[in-house]
């Protein structure tokens, strides 16, 4: 289920996402302004969610790589934990640089 | 969802994983450098290397994402098979102009 959930905020997002970059196309200065607009704390937790959501699906996705490819059935519940656990760090750390 | 796109979306995932974790590293980057507009694209145009990263990445995610919006209609959703995969498609399409907008933006000199 976290694994569904945050896929499909990923999937919400990347669009905005890519309308965003392509701003690019419209001169360096318009892009620049859309940075300069990003430097909002808002914006700043915003990026943090989703570096969050994008750490807890690439944990949750390798999850389920090893465990339909590897020949490995115990301790499942143990990795999902420190997938989210290493999530949270990552966040955290974007978190702190961020400020 | 049928083994053909079973093999797909596991297929992608594979690709997408070591991308992604360059993908974070990129954004701690720029983050940390608090670079702007002129420097990030200095480094991204005409670099082949970037084009065919983020390109592969764009072409990875449409299909990825759209397998995966497709599985959430059809079981989420009084949506029948058919229909979610219409929506899927057109979902995927849209992801992967809209990247390939962006991924041109960021690295056409």
């Amino acid at each position: 289920m976290v694994h569904r959930v945050s896929g499909l905020a990923l999937a919400i997002f990347l669009p905005l996402h890519f309308l965003a970059l392509g701003l690019a196309i419209e001169g360096e200065a318009r892009f620049e302004s859309f940075l300069r607009w990003t430097d909002r704390p808002l914006v700043k937790f915003a990026e943090v969610a989703l570096i969050f959501l994008f750490t807890v699906h690439l944990l949750g996705g390798l999850r389920i790589l090893v465990i339909e490819n590897l020949d490995w059935r115990d301790g499942q519940k143990q990795l999902a934990t420190l997938a989210a656990a290493v999530s949270a760090i990552i966040a955290f750390v974007f978190l702190v640089r961020v400020f | 969802m049928n083994v053909r796109l079973y093999i797909w979306q596991r297929a992608t995932a594979a690709i997408m994983a070591p991308l992604v974790l360059v993908h974070v590293a990129v954004i701690f980057y720029a983050t940390r450098q608090g670079l702007s507009a002129a420097d990030v694209l200095s480094r991204t145009r005409g670099s082949i290397a970037w084009a065919a990263f983020y390109g592969l990445f764009v072409a990875a995610v449409s299909i990825h994402a759209a397998i995966g919006v497709r599985n959430v209609l059809h079981e989420w959703t009084p949506l029948t098979e058919r229909r979610a995969g219409f929506c899927a498609i057109v979902f995927g399409l849209l992801l992967a102009a809209l990247g390939s907008r962006a991924v041109a933006a960021v690295v056409l000199p």
